[in-house]
This record gives structure tokens, sequence and C-alpha cells, in this order.
């Protein structure tokens, strides 16, 4: 069984966040970078699969520019066999991607696709939904728990109410939540072996889609500070202010 | 969000600008690496950090290992951890291929080893005295002794310590009488004791392998009769199978001051009529074996030093950003809003200092891996040399400026943050306990001292002398082609003329005059030399930064490449002046403290 991970370079989750000061997107110059946390952990899924004797191969794939290399070489490390590198100086939406990945997905013919389920930078949560319902596939979001029985895949997914496990037929798509596992940190050997997996860059203008943007991001405004308190002179003025300025009591 | 332990921009900025590091993979011995190599490792060790050290730093400080006069109990998650360490690959980071290493340059497993050991302190020291031991074995044992022994260390199922100071004999190994007598199969019979023994006793490894110093009954006095041997813990056959427990007791724990992670061990050899030890190498060498390891042994004490100098650093820096208290002394409006501690201007001077220190001891630290590295592996066989010659003048600095203004460091990280600074719920008074060891082992400060000034300055017709001073004036120059660094590289300029008068006028008083008064005063030598070696260290750095700040940069970088600048300044204006009073006792030979008489006391 084949299994395919597509994977972000994202800001490190480390990383103050910080919005360019004329507030066209968020500031990514010399920031430290990583894979989504959330591609991380479709990544270590997809690894276990394998040592398990389940999957048979990990191919991860990224789209971005040629940056993004160092985020392949960290999946390869981990333990993805091979990787696909989707060039693009643009910075694509999620459409997009899930276009771009629906090709993939044609010429790689994998079992089982298992994402993120949201990039920890845009915080769309649409890919892996966008692209089961391109590929016609079915989808099982947020995971928990993947398990794959046959022609099937009983995903566990973390609903608003508790757990719901979904038994979809394979080939399918999985979305990754935050408690599916705990991924890996690469060892020193796999590293070294990461360097020589096999990595096709291949670029997205030849794919034969329109990647013009659907969704334009207007503004981008950090969360408000929290002002400063005051000190007041007395309970009087204290309730004073919770009613006329606060409003919270009347 | 938790302080960071490091800021990953200053190794950025240490490892690719001011080192280029990434040209490395141009020697045949790193071609397989390239940046992102180097970055998978140390994101690695940050991890291991992160996840397995981090969260037991504190238990570990409140735990220490104790004794029941029958084993040695340490808290049941520091075998998990260093487990993990050891299954990454990065105890053996820099051995070659073909001994499960991955060839990795010394200057990145030091970056590596910077995080594990903000984390981790002591934990990480059976871990790195175990690959010290390996490393000791393989560069002098004959074949025999590095298939038994070497391989068991090198996976990790066996342990290593160097069993050198005895109660008699610290800094004076030269005094040390644990003896061997030679038995008829070659082996020998080892009896004495040993204290201080870093990780002398524990059951975290199947087997532990002391290298002992010792004297073969009827050598030489003084260092020239004393021999390396190899005394393991449990005897092994030739098989690989551990047998019994050799003649090697645990006579009790130290507890000490900081450190606590790793067990201090008195060690009884031969209670029972002789440990069974095997010679390395030749007989009556065995210091000059341990000597051969040193130069690394120092580096790494400074960069341990080093490195914990810029963990409290971080840590009080985050502090600071944080604690809102006081307002400015411009100040007089009681409503108005506190300011946070950053803002005071003596928070920033305790805050400068640190970055000074500790910044500039990192990159003395790393210069110093990356030395010992061209020493081996550099282009050229001059290139070979030179690094040699560096690195074995700049050992003695290297092991005690982070060492001695390391723990400056954490003193001023307390003091920023206040109380909170002296209870251990923030880790910066563990910081300074942990590093306040480094001044104490590997040769003290008087012992590195005396190394520099009496030995390392004359030596080979100051040869080494010569080839630092050379590395100063190119900065120097650098420093004077940009004018906003002129009046900095003027000053380093003449710290130099003044270092030079100095160091000609006690060269010919050690011919002239009472050799102890004229040593007298040779940590205030060494002082001063440190400061002059870190001031250029800066200055290599001011050089960068504002060539950088010349382009259009990004705000963060503008800042950085700031901070820099004013780190050096402060350097500039703050400490290096220090050397002129040091000079001053020097050239003077003063003699305050030969002349006090033991009994004023
Ligand atoms: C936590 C810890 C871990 C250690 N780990 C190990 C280990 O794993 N293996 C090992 O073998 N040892 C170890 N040591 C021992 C360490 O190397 C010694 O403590 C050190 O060499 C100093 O020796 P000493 O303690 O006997 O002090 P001393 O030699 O008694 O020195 C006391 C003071 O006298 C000064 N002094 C001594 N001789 C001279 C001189 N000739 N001229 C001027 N001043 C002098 C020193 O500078 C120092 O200030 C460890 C020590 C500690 C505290
Ligand atoms: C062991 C111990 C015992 C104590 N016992 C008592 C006790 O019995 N009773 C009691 O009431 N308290 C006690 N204290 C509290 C002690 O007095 C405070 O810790 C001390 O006043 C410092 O305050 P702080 O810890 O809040 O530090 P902060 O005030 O937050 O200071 C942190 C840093 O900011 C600097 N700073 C703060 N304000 C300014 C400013 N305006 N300008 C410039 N720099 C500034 C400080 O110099 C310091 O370096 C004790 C503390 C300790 C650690």
């Amino acid at each position: 069984m084949k299994v395919l991970v597509p994977i972000k370079r994202v800001i490190d989750y480390n990383v103050k966040v910080r919005v360019k000061p004329d507030n066209s997107d968020v500031d990514l110059a010399n920031v430290k970078m990583a894979i989504n946390p959330f591609c991380e952990i479709a990544v270590e899924e997809a690894v276990r699969l394998k040592e398990a004797g389940t999957a048979t191969e990990v191919v991860v794939v990224s789209i971005g520019d040629k940056k993004c290399q160092e985020q392949i070489r960290t999946a390869l490390a981990l333990g993805a066999d091979r990787a696909v590198h989707i060039e693009t100086e643009e910075s694509l939406d999620s459409l997009n991607i899930a276009k771009l990945l629906q090709k993939l997905v044609e010429e790689e013919a994998p079992q089982l696709v298992i994402l993120g389920k949201q990039s920890i930078d845009s915080d769309n949560n649409q890919t892996g939904q966008m692209l089961a319902a391109l590929t016609g596939m079915p989808q099982g979001t947020f995971a928990s728990e993947v398990k794959v029985d046959g022609d099937k895949v009983n995903v566990t997914r973390e609903v608003d109410g508790g757990l719901q496990t979904v038994a979809l037929n394979l080939p399918a798509i999985v979305t990754t939540d935050l408690r599916l596992n705990e991924p890996r940190y690469a060892k020193l050997p796999d590293i070294m072996k990461a360097k020589r997996k096999p990595l096709d860059v291949k670029s997205a203008a030849d794919f034969g889609i329109d990647l013009s943007p659907r969704a334009n991001v207007l503004k981008v405004t950090p969360p408000a500070e929290r002002s400063a308190g005051v000190v007041v002179e007395s309970i009087d003025e204290l309730v004073e202010k919770l009613k006329n300025e606060a409003k919270v009591i009347s | 969000m938790t302080a960071p332990m490091i800021n990953a921009r200053d190794i950025d900025f240490l490892l690719y600008e001011l080192f280029d590091s990434e040209s490395l993979c141009n020697r045949q011995r790193y071609q397989d690496h390239d940046r992102t190599t180097f970055n998978e490792v140390i994101n690695t060790a940050k991890q291991i950090a992160d996840k397995h050290f981090l969260p037991i730093r504190n238990k570990l400080d409140n735990q220490q290992p104790t004794f029941d006069g029958k084993k040695v109990h340490l808290i049941k998650e520091l075998k998990p951890a260093l487990d993990a360490l050891q299954e990454s690959g990065i105890p053996s980071a820099t051995a070659d291929y073909e001994f499960n290493g991955m060839q990795l340059p010394p200057i990145i497993a030091n970056v590596a080893g910077a995080y594990l050991t903000i984390a981790g302190g002591t934990a990480l020291g059976y871990s790195m005295l175990t690959t010290a031991n390996a490393n000791l074995l393989q560069a002098h044992g004959s074949k025999e002794l590095i298939e038994k022994w070497v391989k068991p260390l090198r996976e990790g199922r066996y342990a290593g310590t160097m069993a050198m100071t005895e109660p008699g004999a610290g800094s004076g190994l030269a005094d040390l009488t644990t003896t061997a007598i030679k038995s008829e199969d070659d082996s020998y019979k080892i009896t004495g004791n040993k204290i201080f023994i870093s990780g002398g006793d524990h059951d975290l490894n199947e087997n532990i392998v002391h290298l002992v110093l010792a004297r073969i009954k009827g050598a030489p006095k003084g260092t020239k009769g004393i021999s390396l041997f190899v005394v393991p813990k449990f005897l092994v056959s030739d098989d690989g199978s551990i047998g019994k427990q050799n003649d090697v007791a645990l006579a009790g724990l130290f507890h000490k001051m900081g450190g606590r992670a790793q067990t201090s061990t008195a060690l009884s050899f031969g209670e029972k009529g002789g440990a069974v030890g095997y010679l390395v190498g030749e007989e009556n060498k065995g210091l000059q074996y341990m000597f051969h390891m040193m130069n690394e042994a120092r580096v790494m004490v400074g960069s341990g030093a080093a490195a914990i100098a810029v963990g409290g650093f971080q840590y009080s820096l985050d502090y600071a950003n944080n604690r809102p208290q006081g307002r400015l002394p411009s100040c007089k409006d009681p409503h108005s809003p506190m300011v946070n501690i950053i803002e005071h201007a003596d928070i920033k001077r305790m805050l400068l200092a640190q970055k000074a220190y500790a910044e500039g001891a990192l990159a003395l630290v790393l210069l110093g891996s990356q030395l010992s590295d061209d020493e081996k592996t550099a282009e050229t066989d001059e290139a070979k040399a030179h690094a040699h010659t560096l690195l074995d003048f700049l050992t003695p600095i290297i092991k005690t400026w982070p060492s001695e203004y390391g723990p400056k460091a954490n003193d001023f990280a307390i003091q920023v943050l206040g109380g909170h600074g002296y209870i251990n719920e923030h880790p910066v008074e563990m910081f300074y306990r942990d590093n306040r060891l480094n001044p104490i082992h590997e040769g003290t400060t008087c012992i590195q001292s005396l190394d520099l000034l009496a030995r390392k300055v004359p030596m080979n017709n100051m040869l080494g002398y010569k080839a630092i001073l050379a590395e100063f004036t190119k900065t120097i120059a650098a420093g004077n082609a940009e004018p906003s660094l002129a009046a900095y590289a003027n000053q380093l300029a003449e710290a130099l003329t003044t270092l030079n008068k100095t160091t000609d006028f006690l060269l010919k008083a050690m011919g002239t005059e009472n050799i102890d008064l004229v040593l007298a005063n040779s940590v205030q030598y060494l002082s001063m030399f440190g400061h002059i070696v870190i001031s250029w260290i800066w200055l290599k750095q001011a050089v960068i930064a504002s060539a950088a700040l010349k382009e259009e940069l990004h705000i963060n970088e503008q800042q950085f490449y700031r901070g820099k600048l004013q780190a050096m300044q402060y350097f500039y204006r703050y400490e290096l002046p220090q050397i002129n009073h040091w000079s001053l006792l020097l050239t003077t030979l003063d003699d305050t403290t030969y002349q006090m008489n033991t009994d004023w006391f």
C-alpha cells in the first residue's frame, strides 16, 4: 500500500508571529521555518503504517519554493521513502494546492493520502476536504486513530461531542488531529540517509492548472494588545467605570 | 511562551556568518553533509533537550543521587532520557563512519551539545565522559583493547570515566600514589583511592570502564612515572560476556553544589588484593595520553560554561521582557502603568553584560571546536599546523574565560530576576551552581594561568603568541576599514601594545627576578589575555554586523545586528579597559599577595 503525505513549510510554532508593517501579510522574513505540526503528525502516522507492515511506501510531497526542500528532507529523515517537490514561487491558496495534489494523486495512485487537518499559518482547514471532493475519495478528517483493515480504513474522528469512527473504502483521504500520535525526531543516521533518498522536482506550471488565486488577502492585523490597566481611587469609581465604560454591570 | 534556550539566529550567525561552516562540506571528510544536515542534527538535539531533559531538569537538581551502602540510586527518569540520547546517534556523531559515527564537524556537535547542556546539565556528563573515554582508548589503546572496550562504549552499553584525582593529588597529579603491579598474564593489579570520579558508579549501563592513572611499582616519581589503565567495574570475558565484579568499590558519594545529575564518587581500588587493570599504550606515558585529550576536554569545559551562560541570558532576557516593575526615574505618575523591567537602564546593563559574556564565550568555544577540527581536516598541512598552534596556545583561555565569566553571567541573570532568581522555581540559581564547577575541574584557573604564562607564551620561540597576535592584527585592519568601528579597532590595537609590553616585561623578569614573584599574578595575565581575545572575537562579529547593516534589511535582521554592535560596544567600554589595571599590577611586579605572610591572616 502506498501512502502519500503532503507537507507544508510554515513558520516554526515557537516563533512569535509578527505582521508586516503594511498589514499585507504575516512577516516571514528570516524567521525559523518548520514542517507544519499537523503535517508532521501525518508523516509519523504514515511511517508507523510502514513500520507495522501495512504500508509499503511513503511518499511525501511539498508545494512551494526551493526552500521547502528543507522540510522535505526532514520528512525523509523521519522515515518517508521518497519525495516530490512541486516547485512554485507563488503562495497558493487551498484550492490550487488541492488541484495540484489531485494531479499527483492521479499519477501516484496512493491507497491513502494523509494530510494535516490545517496549517498553523493560514488555519484554513480546507485542503484535505477539497482534495477529497476533487478526487471523489472518501474522507476521514480530524483523525485521532487510523486503522487499516483490509480494503477499508477505520478513522476515529475528534468531533464536538466526543469521538466518531468512520469506515472508509480505500483509497481514502485522512486528515490528522493533534492527538493522533506524537511525532518522533530524526535520528542522526536517518538524517544522513535522507540526503540520498529520491527527490523528484516538478514545476507547478507544468501541471496545466490555472493557478490564479481564488481568494485575496485584503489585510492582516495582529490581535489587539491588551491595554494597560488603570488604578482607581475608590470603590465608587470602580463601580462607575464597570457600569459606564465597561458596561458589564448595570 | 517559555524562554528559548538559545537564540537560534545567533547560532546561524556564528555558524554561517562568522565561521563559514557551510564551507566545511567541501572537505572530503564532510562531503556527505550540507547545511540542511547540520540544521537537522541541531534540531534533533534541541528536540531531545526539549522532550527528554527539560522536563526532568528540576528533579535532577533537587534529587541528588543517593548511596545506600550497596547501590547508587538515581531518579528513574534519567535512564530513558539518556537512552533516547544514545539512540539518536548524537554521542558518537563526530566519530568516523566505521565507528558508527556520522563524521559530523565538531563545531556542529558543539552547538548540538549546547542545547543539551542547557536542558540536561551534567546528565549529559555520563554520555560525554563515555565518548571522551572511547576517544582516548581509540587513540592510544592496542587493537585488542579497542575491540573489547571501545565498541560497547560507542554503543552506549558501557559507560566510561576518567579516574585521575586522588585525595592527595588534585591539581598536582605528579604526586599520585595509586599503584599497579604486573601479573603473570600481563594484566595489572591496581591499588589506591580515587576521589571526585564523575559517573564512577551507577547502574545506567551494563558496565563502567574506568581509565585510571596509576604508577607501576618501581616507576620514577613525578609525571614521568604515570601509566594509564583500563579498569572495568565488571570483568569481561573474551566472548564479550560480563563476568564477576572487579575489585573496585564505591566508598561513597559526594554531595555537590551543582551538577547534581551526575554521581561524584570516591572509589577504592584493590581493597581485596587488587583490581584487574589493562595497560593502555606504553608504560609511563599515561599522563601524556591524558594530555593528548586535554585540549578537547578543555574546549568541552569552556563549551559547557558558555552554554550555561547563554541559557541564563536567554532566560533572564525573557523574564525582563515580561516582568512589570517600577517606573523610569523621569516618571512621577503613580497612575501610569509600570514598565517591564527591561526598560530600566540597570537591567539593560546586566543583560548586555550577559550578552557580551555569553555570546562572546560561545563564539570563542566554537572557534576552539573549529580549530580542533582544522588541525585534523584543513586542506593543507600548513593550515593544519597553524590551527594546531592556535588551539594549543588558546586552550587555557578557551577553558578559563567562559568558566570565569559564565558564572558571572549567571550571577547577573539571578540579579535580573531579583528575589525570583534566588529560588528554584526559576533555573538561574541552578545555572550558577552548575557553572561554578568549571573554573575548578580540568585544571583550575590558576593552573591554566601558569600554563599560559610560563609554558604557552615562551614555547617554540613564542610561536603561538605570535600566531594569535597576527590574527588580532588582521581583525584590527578590518575594523579600521569601517569608519564606525575604527575607534574600537584602535582601542584593540592599544590593548595589543599593552599586552606586548606586559609580556616582554614578564618574560625578561622570568630570567632575572624571583620566579615565584613573577608568577604571583599569573591569573591577572590570563584575565588580560582573555579579555583581549574576547574583544577580538567581538570586533570580528562587529565587522560582519556593520557590513550586513549596509544592506536593506528586514527589521528583525537590523535589530539582530544592532544588538551585536551594542554588545561589542559594551565590552569595549565596560570591560576591556580593565586590562590596564591588570597590566599595571603585572609590570610593577606588585608583591602584595606574594609578600602576604601566611601567619598574618
Ligand atoms: C564535580 C567535580 C567533578 C570532577 N570530576 C572528576 C573526574 O571525573 N575525574 C577526576 O579525575 N577528577 C575529577 N574532579 C577533580 C578535579 O579535577 C579536581 O577537583 C581539580 O583538579 C582540583 O583538584 P583539588 O580539588 O584536589 O584541588 P587542589 O589541587 O587542592 O587545589 C585547591 C586550590 O589550590 C590551588 N592550587 C593547587 N595547586 C597549585 C599550584 N601549584 N599553584 C597555585 N595554586 C595551586 C588551586 O588552583 C585551587 O584553587 C572533579 C571535581 C569536581 C568538583
Ligand atoms: C530569600 C528571600 C527572603 C525574603 N524575605 C522577605 C521578607 O521577609 N519579607 C518581605 O516582604 N520580602 C522578602 N523578600 C522579598 C525581597 O525583598 C524582594 O525579592 C526584593 O525586594 C526584590 O523584589 P522582587 O523580587 O520582586 O524583584 P523585582 O522588583 O522584580 O526586581 C527585579 C529586577 O529589576 C530591577 N528593578 C526593579 N525595579 C527597578 C527600578 N525602578 N529601577 C531599576 N531597576 C529596577 C531590580 O533591581 C532587579 O534587578 C525575600 C526575598 C527572598 C529571595
